[in-house]
């Protein structure tokens, strides 16, 4: 029971980075990408109906974590306090930013909101992936389970590390570089013409970063958490995920060049998708490691909710899936198709 | 330690005291637009359509600041309350979970649809599009309800080995019957506010004389709703959680009251200054008996006064919990009689013409959202000392790891950021009603 909400719990969080990621990279790609006005109304149109149902993923897996795990949720919130309330700003900055900058036709205000949406977006793609480093580095738990880790500390990967540390930031950079390519394609699909080129630039000049911060990250993750491949000896199953990561690697960057910019942002939502479930698998049944000693790691056995209250959320999880994935094809069936400028709405 | 949690404390209330002036509107005026796009359909007349889109532009930028000022509430259960996270989130995980899957995501979806898919849209569609938002705000206000619920009033569960609480009757927590007054009740207060809201607006263009049209839909649609609301807030369900209240919380209700000594046939307090050293009310204007009938239904039944509880178990702030309550209350009733006065007029068809009643609408814009805060004040103060009743002490909830410094850092912070927010609103809602109702979308 507890692995099977610790698959849902991953699916919805790996849901949440593959969508909310293409508009979060439509953020950071948007002052380059997009130049005149007219563009960038039309990269702004082609999140609009969709960046705020995607950031919800955020929220439902976040709710579906602390039902499951209340434990980790206690725990990694409380541990991770100062960023976490960065992100809630950052959250907060790029709505308003997106929502409210179309409220006024004045090019002090727009211009304005366009700084805030981008630089905010910036900050999150790099505040996710550290976070996701620090996940899978570990964090000084205590006996009682607890932590609080400070921003930072000697950038060291030790066992009172910060936040920030080398491996963490360069987790930054890999959700970075990957967002921008990541949303640039997606900006490529729903676009056309200059802009729709420039943004299939930006995504193939960003390749052979991701490659290299692919290779990197994988390499550092093996010596920072040796133990990491543990799972991948027992189950070999799981090398299926490598091969998966750099397939559709090599998949993005030959559709990129040959102009078939659907495929080239399929295979980059796998990419992603193969390498957060790789870092799920790497770390299960541990969902916290603890830098301190293996003993304080939080585990999804000593994390969990009871057995009556994950039993009874299968069931409504499932039919609450069901609605959610109805309204999803709807509205994007809806939306589909390039952005056009002409006429009201989207 | 002390001061950790009073910055854990304030941390919360500020920013859910703030969060909760844009959900109030959004649930209030989701019915309305709901009305007003059926009118417009059944009708077939565009300016009910108009004034639809109009409060869609206004439902939108409030809808934005819900959103954002929300997602912060969902984290500080983990980083401000950690304790109490772990100690109830095998418990209300559960409703704080389903409202991510059953409301969100319904909300999300079809706002967008609703906002910028009028054109792709058939009129019935589009209606209905505003009936999911509708039913995707209030659900959401339910899982909220029924998670303060549990804490107020813990049912469905059990302690497992390691002292946390584990649910173990689903429908027990759904069901709670707190849960279902409250909800009634504080769905029926966030009516009253989108109905207020919505007839301000009216009085505003009407005694302008701009708009006169819209106008007269905005006062009408408004006074009505408000007329109904207002009277369902006091009754069944404010009496009804008055009742419940007596039952399960007794110490809250004398504190509320400040009845500090028990006794049959006790008085009512209109108006009067809790003075808790001395355990008396100051200066008190009081309806004799009338406290047993209204908590008990019979004039002399005995009302239980915080000298029959001990002193460590009465809620920490007897005179802010005190005002709230008469805050709440009071404007209740005058908000019930401005609504009556405003529909018997709009009934004899003086209405449109009566000024110094649009003057009325207009001037009553905010007090509703002091309402529906100062409602809200009573429930959590009330609660106090505990966080969960009678299982958690709030001293014990919050992030132990989380020092006052840190707590104080991001209280400032979201301070700053919430000033922001409320000056971007108040001016972005101002130029709308200032474009009026047939001004066109702007869409992105």
């Amino acid at each position: 029971m507890e692995t099977l909400w610790f698959i849902i719990v991953a699916v919805m969080l790996t849901a949440y980075v593959v969508l909310d990621g293409f508009d979060l990279g439509a953020g950071i790609i948007y002052l380059f990408a997009a130049r005149t006005g007219d563009e960038r109304r039309m990269v702004l149109r082609s999140i609009g109906p969709v960046w705020d149902g995607n950031e919800v993923w955020l929220l439902a897996a976040g709710g579906t974590l602390y039902f499951a795990f209340p434990q980790l949720y206690a725990s990694s919130f409380s541990g991770f306090y100062l960023p976490l309330m960065m992100v809630l700003w950052l959250l907060m900055l790029r709505a308003i930013g997106i929502e409210f900058r179309a409220h006024i036709d004045d090019p002090v205000w727009q211009g304005f909101f366009d700084v805030v949406f981008c630089v905010s977006s910036v900050l999150l793609a790099i505040f996710f992936g550290a976070a996701l480093g620090n996940v899978i580095r570990g964090v000084p738990l205590g006996p009682d389970g607890y932590f609080f880790e400070p921003l930072w500390t000697d950038f060291r990967v030790g066992p009172h590390p910060g936040i920030l540390d080398w491996y963490t930031v360069m987790a930054g950079v890999v959700a970075l570089v990957t967002l921008t390519a990541h949303g640039a394609l997606y900006v490529a699909v729903k676009t056309e013409g200059d802009l729709s080129r420039r943004a299939r630039r930006i995504a193939v000049m960003a390749w052979p970063l991701q490659l290299l911060l692919t290779c990197v990250s994988l390499i550092a993750t093996y010596y920072i958490q040796p133990q990491a491949m543990d799972n991948y000896k027992t189950y070999s199953a799981g090398l299926l995920v490598p091969v998966v990561v750099l397939g559709s690697l090599g998949v993005i960057i030959w559709a990129a060049t040959k102009n078939k910019e659907k495929l080239a942002f399929t295979a980059s939502s796998l990419y992603i998708a193969a390498m957060l479930v790789g870092a799920a698998f790497a770390l299960y049944p541990v969902v916290l490691p603890a830098s301190t000693d293996p003993a304080y790691s939080l585990t999804i056995y000593n994390s969990a909710a009871g057995h009556h209250g994950l039993v009874v959320g299968i069931v409504w999880w499932i039919l609450g899936m069901l609605l959610a994935l109805g309204y999803f094809v709807f509205i994007y069936r809806m939306f589909r198709g390039k952005v056009r400028l002409e006429g009201q709405g989207y | 330690m002390e001061s950790a949690l009073l910055v854990h404390r304030l941390h919360f209330a500020f920013t859910v005291t703030f969060h909760y002036l844009f959900p109030q509107l959004t649930m209030g005026l989701a019915p309305l637009i709901v009305v007003l796009k059926t009118l417009g359909l059944r009708r077939n007349d565009e300016t009910y359509n108009q004034a639809a889109r109009f409060w869609a532009r206004i439902f939108g930028i409030n809808f934005v600041l819900g959103v954002v000022t929300g997602i912060p509430m969902e984290f500080q259960f983990g980083t401000n309350w950690s304790h109490f996270s772990r100690f109830a989130g095998g418990v209300i995980g559960q409703t704080l979970a389903m409202e991510g899957m059953f409301a969100f995501f319904l909300e999300s979806a079809f706002l967008g649809l609703f906002l910028y898919g009028e054109k792709r849209l058939s009129p019935k569609a589009h209606c209905w599009s505003a009936v999911a938002v509708f039913l995707g705000s209030w659900l959401s206000g339910f899982f909220i309800i029924a998670t303060d619920a549990w804490m107020q009033h813990p049912v469905g569960y059990e302690r497992a080995a390691d002292g946390s609480a584990q649910l173990n009757s689903f429908w027990a927590l759904v069901l709670n019957p707190w849960a279902w007054w409250q909800y009634a009740h504080n769905m029926s207060g966030a009516g009253i506010t989108g109905a207020f809201v919505m007839a301000s607006v009216g009085a505003f263009y009407l005694l302008g004389r701009k708009h006169v049209e819209h106008g007269r839909i905005f006062v009408k649609v408004g006074v009505v709703a408000g007329c109904v609301f207002s009277i369902v807030q006091l009754f069944p369900t404010g009496d009804g959680q008055g009742r419940m209240l007596a039952q399960n919380q007794p110490v809250t209700l004398a504190a509320m009251e400040a009845l500090f000594t028990g006794q049959p046939g006790a008085p009512l307090v209109l108006i009067g200054q809790p003075n808790v050293p001395e355990k008396k009310i100051d200066n008190p204007i009081v309806v004799p008996k009338m406290l047993s009938f209204l908590t008990y239904r019979r004039w002399e039944a005995h009302v239980h006064g915080l000298d029959e509880f001990p002193q460590e178990l009465w809620p920490g702030t007897i005179p802010l919990l005190y005002y709230s309550y008469h805050i709440m209350v009071g404007l209740g009733t005058i908000f019930i009689a401005i609504m009556v006065v405003a529909v018997f007029l709009l009934w004899r068809g003086k209405l449109f013409d009566a000024r110094w009643m649009l003057w009325v609408l207009l001037l009553s814009l905010p007090f509703p959202y002091i309402a529906n805060t100062a409602g809200w004040m009573t429930a959590e103060l009330g609660r106090q000392p505990w966080l969960v009743y009678g299982l958690m002490l709030t001293a014990d909830g919050y992030s132990k790891t989380v020092s006052a410094g840190n707590g104080m850092f991001t209280l400032l912070g979201f301070m700053g950021m919430y000033t922001v927010l409320g000056i971007l609103f108040l001016f972005l809602v101002r130029r709308e009603i200032e474009h009026g109702p047939l001004a066109a979308t702007s869409a992105h």
